[in-house]
């Protein structure tokens, strides 16, 4: 096992720094380090001398990828590239285009991010898990089938919606909630109710669709019948049985995003107020901060291969006739 | 405790570097530079801060022989700005002037370890002050020049002040000679800013430049004292973003108690600051709608401003409206349900806003947008008469009364020149219209019909939008950065402008670099644009069409290449007037020069809309100033009951969901119990 995971992080090393590449190609192609000196400079009074100052000052004032003028390796470390990348496989990620610490700003925004996707996460998988298991309880019956139609129309719905409707609604009519806002500790728990509310409702219908059909596929099975013919109950049949069986799709879908929940949500960060690491990502898109744009895709792409292996390491827990080599 | 918002997070706090409002917005409260605008007065006027008069320059010539102040301005080498400050102002408490019982400071010579632990300056146990000196204002002016901190100013100010460019040279030099050493700004001398004495110094500034009083009325010339560069440039500081540009000291009415702009900032009462009051002059109109209703009382009037994050327009309104702010912009989006215009076009609040007690607040802005022509383009540029014909008959076809009236909701005046309303030079009515688009008819201003635009395109040399010479039909390209569903109205709109002269419009749409490229190297046609005032004075805005300033060639902010020599004459004259008949003479020359030439298409001044709640007291829209926070007023307990009013839980839904469920559920439970009863 421990061979396993060593090898998958090794295999990590070649595909992260082809992100990193892909990435610094994508916003180069679209950004030119002038480009990103007039826009932190801002509009006004913007000099030639200044845009060059600005380029020294936060090392773009070299060459994109190949220093031609250099000699010997200094012509791939002697770039903006290479200056920029390297130090981020140390988790080193350096400072943003306004002289703030990276990783500071990560660590500080982990939380709040978590605080919104952590109970997202777990509620949604139980509910979706539950709401799907009650179809297949009550399948070919008027309830499975209005449960389906209610899966769908929630399917067919914008996120944005529901964010919206639930604010105008909880929020803004009844005044059951606040409408945005942060707190930390348990103060915070008021200002979280609403965000986790929507998105789990969000995702019900495709969730709770997806899981059921999972669990319609399981519950063919001659397992499945010959727990029934052992004189369990439905319910028995259903929440011990099938639900064990369909753990594997389940795992599938649900530990490859576990890591990923610390990059939070850019909509729903950004319309409750959430102050986390969503936001931080599209606040640097959105003033060409390529530090913290490369920071935040390294971070995620880290994060995902670290999904993907713990995916695996979950499938051979829950069968055991998986067998990781 | 005032109650506001902010969109965007500010980039930077320290002085030096902070331009946008939204940053000015913060910096404006904790700053303070020795000048600053009259709350109530208008015209703008500029009255002292922290110094005790408005500075008057002394000119001297090359020989350093004193002149009259009606001097000519080519015989005038340098201006000189002798600025004494008030005695006994101190600065915001601040450990960087903690000092322990044998007067050493305590947190100036911290190790990593010491500052480890730190993450905000309430992390540090004790806090001092000191009074403010003359010498903080020469080291910020100093600091202008530090090639680490890219003051966004410094380009300008260099061809200003004497010696700003040497030392910004020798800094730079430094800098990347050490490029990991602090440079301590004492041992590179600044010939044009000087110690007098305690309270006072001097700014030598070359030639002639009387709109750099101005300047000092922006907290880029806010003091700085040498104990915050030393206590933020220890090691392990700006890991924890503990620096100057996160963590301002000055000594103004508020201090930022909490910085966490990724959620909130707060803004506390400085228990130092020096003892300003509440102005006491205002107009009639500001005595009767109550804002010399505090005249005389000690300032800031709230102990606390918090400034929420609020990305999206939605929550914002929808707290404002639950009274969670005090004050708030106006979105498109719900600008139907706050303002309605009566019948003569005034804009009025709705019922639903009058009912909560909400009050409007209007003002235009001191900016203009504008379609600018590049002046070096073969088919819409020069001066040749068939071109300003051109260029004047598609400045009438463009109808921004209607754009106003359409996609702005009636939020702008059209504009009838450079400058906007509110500043020196612009003349009301019909004596200030712009004769080649507008004409007085009735009494009213009215846009000059499309058939005189047709008659001016025809003498242009495009009868009926068609080359008289070629007969090929008339192309133009507008350039522009707006995109999506929203642009695309405006942009058709534009296009159906140029229809009614059988003009065709090819949209060339863009992204903001690809477009500032495209300005800068003139290779576009047409563009919108528009500049907001930095200053109250026309000088801000013609220098827009300042030949020497054009953007190719230069990269100035003359972004449409306007070259005239006559203008360029006239606005050297200007610019080094003082206010006056003599000045109004040449800018009303100058005002017909490009009005005649018509480098821009003039669109509109833009008019900022906001609301306030009944429980907040002295608002007066002052576009210039950017400290107005300490002359609010709050009415807490009038909020505390609006707001136990109107945000009252309604329990119902929750009644009906529970019984909802129970519906659905039910059933289910009747339907497995008949299931389970079967299979037995």
């Amino acid at each position: 096992m421990l061979a396993y995971i060593l090898r998958r992080l090794l295999y990590a090393i070649p595909i992260l720094i082809g992100v990193n590449l892909l990435t610094f190609a994508l916003f180069f192609v679209v950004n030119t380090p002038d480009d990103m000196a007039r826009l932190q400079l801002g509009v006004k009074h913007v000099t030639p001398e200044a845009i060059e100052r600005w380029k020294i000052e936060h090392g773009y004032d070299k060459p994109l990828l190949l220093n031609a003028g250099a000699k010997g390796s200094a012509q791939f470390t002697d770039t903006i590239f290479f200056k920029h990348s390297a130090a981020m496989f140390a988790f080193e990620f350096g400072k943003g285009d306004d002289g703030r610490d990276i990783g500071n700003e990560i660590r500080t925004r982990m939380s709040p991010s978590l605080a919104i996707a952590l109970p997202v996460f777990v509620i949604g998988l139980l509910v979706n898990i539950t709401f799907a298991l009650l179809m297949v309880f009550f399948r070919a019956t008027y309830l499975d089938l209005w449960g389906v139609v209610l899966c769908v129309v929630l399917m067919s719905i914008s996120g944005l919606f529901y964010i919206i409707a639930g604010q105008y609604f909880i929020a803004k009519l009844w005044n059951l909630l606040p409408i945005s806002g942060f707190a930390g500790g348990i103060d915070g728990l008021r200002f979280i109710l609403l965000p986790v509310l929507v998105s789990v409702v969000a995702g019900l219908g495709s969730g709770a669709r997806w899981y059921r059909t999972i669990f319609l596929e399981e519950i063919g099975k001659d397992y499945v019948r010959t727990a029934r013919a052992k004189g369990l109950s439905e319910i028995r049949v259903l929440f011990r049985h099938v639900l064990k069986n369909g753990m594997i799709p389940i795992l599938t879908g649900a530990v490859v995003v576990l890591p990923l929940l610390f990059m939070g949500s850019l909509i729903t960060e950004s319309f409750f107020g959430i102050p986390g690491l969503g936001s931080y990502t599209i606040d640097a898109i959105q003033a060409q901060d390529f530090a913290v744009v490369r920071a935040m895709v390294f971070l995620g792409s880290f994060l995902y291969i670290v999904g993907l292996i713990l995916t695996d390491i979950s499938y051979s827990w829950v069968d055991p006739r998986v067998r990781l080599q | 405790m005032l109650y506001s918002a902010f969109s965007e997070r500010p980039k930077h706090l320290d002085p030096a570097r902070s331009y946008s409002s939204n940053e000015v917005e913060f910096t404006g409260q904790i700053y303070e530079p020795p000048l600053q605008y009259h709350f109530l007065k208008r015209p703008y006027t500029l009255i002292p801060l922290t110094a005790e008069a408005v500075p008057r320059p002394r000119y001297v010539d090359a020989a350093g022989n004193a002149l009259p102040d009606d001097a000519p301005a080519a015989a005038i080498a340098e201006s000189v700005y002798e600025i004494r400050i008030r005695p006994g102002i101190r600065y915001q408490p601040h450990p960087a002037f903690a000092r322990d019982a044998a007067g050493r400071y305590r947190y100036h010579a911290l190790t990593a370890s010491e500052v480890a632990g730190k993450t905000r300056i309430g992390d540090f146990e004790h806090t001092g002050t000191r009074e403010l000196v003359a010498a903080d204002y020469v080291y910020q002016i100093k600091r202008l020049a530090h090639p680490r901190l890219g003051s966004p100013i410094y380009g300008l100010m260099s061809e200003h002040i004497v010696g700003l460019k040497a030392l910004g040279d020798a800094l730079e030099k430094a800098a990347r000679a050490g490029p990991d050493a602090v440079l301590d700004l004492d041992d590179f001398p600044l010939a044009g800013a000087e110690v007098v004495d305690r309270h006072t110094y001097r700014i030598r500034i070359k030639g002639k430049y009387p709109q750099f009083i101005y300047w000092l009325a922006m907290p880029f010339f806010a003091p700085i004292p040498w104990e915050a560069e030393v206590f933020y440039a220890q090691p392990g500081m700006a890991d924890r973003n503990l620096t100057l540009d996160w963590q301002p000291v000055g000594t103004g009415p508020f201090y930022l108690a909490e910085n966490d702009p990724n959620r909130r900032m707060v803004l506390k009462k400085n228990p130092y600051f020096h003892g300003e009051t509440y102005p006491t002059e205002g107009s009639d109109e500001d005595r009767q709608v109550g804002l010399l209703a505090d005249a005389g009382k000690p300032l800031p009037l709230v102990d606390e401003a918090v400034f929420s994050l609020e990305k999206e327009t939605i929550p914002y309104w929808s707290k404002f409206l639950q009274g969670y702010y005090d004050s708030s912009g106006i979105s498109s989006d719900s600008f139907d349900q706050a303002v309605q215009f009566s019948a003569g076009g005034d804009p009025q609040l709705t019922d639903s806003m009058r009912e909560q007690d909400i009050h409007l607040i209007t003002a235009v802005a001191a900016s203009i947008w504008y379609v600018g022509f590049n002046m070096l383009d073969p088919v819409v540029g020069g001066l040749g008469e068939d071109r300003r014909k051109l260029r004047q008959a598609l400045s009438i076809a463009f109808d921004y009364d209607e754009f106003i009236s359409i996609f702005l909701n009636g939020r702008g005046i059209p504009a009838q020149g450079p400058i906007p309303p509110g500043l020196f030079g612009y003349v009301e009515g019909a004596a200030g219209l712009n004769p080649y688009v507008y004409e007085a008819r009735d009494g009213n201003i009215r846009r000059r019909p499309i058939d005189t635009a047709k008659k001016l395109l025809a003498e242009a040399g495009y009868p009926n939008g068609r080359n008289a010479k070629t007969g090929e039909p008339l192309v133009l390209y507008f350039d522009t950065m707006a995109s999506g569903p929203d642009a695309k109205s405006r942009l058709d709109w534009m296009k159906k402008q140029l229809d009614k002269l059988n003009v065709q419009l090819v949209v060339r749409g863009t992204d903001y670099n690809r477009f500032q490229d495209k300005i800068r190297k003139g290779n576009a046609q047409l563009f919108e644009w528009g500049w907001n005032a930095d200053y109250p004075d026309p000088e801000n805005f013609f220098f827009l069409l300042y030949g020497p300033h054009k953007k190719v060639g230069t990269g100035g902010e003359n972004a449409a290449n306007y070259d005239s020599a006559e203008f360029n004459v006239l606005f050297e004259r200007m610019k080094d007037m003082d206010n006056g008949p003599a000045r109004q003479q040449v800018i009303d020359a100058m005002l017909e020069i490009v009005r005649r030439d018509a480098p821009w298409i003039f669109a509109y001044y833009p008019k900022s809309f906001g609301l306030r709640h009944g429980w907040l007291e002295n608002v007066k829209p002052n576009l210039m100033a950017n400290n107005t926070l300490k002359y609010r007023r709050i009415d807490p307990a009038l909020r505390e009951a609006r707001r136990a009013e109107w945000n009252k839980p309604v329990l119902w839904p929750i009644v009906l969901l529970v019984g909802g469920l129970v519906a659905v559920i039910a059933p289910a439970v009747i339907a497995w119990r008949q299931r389970e009863k079967k299979t037995a």
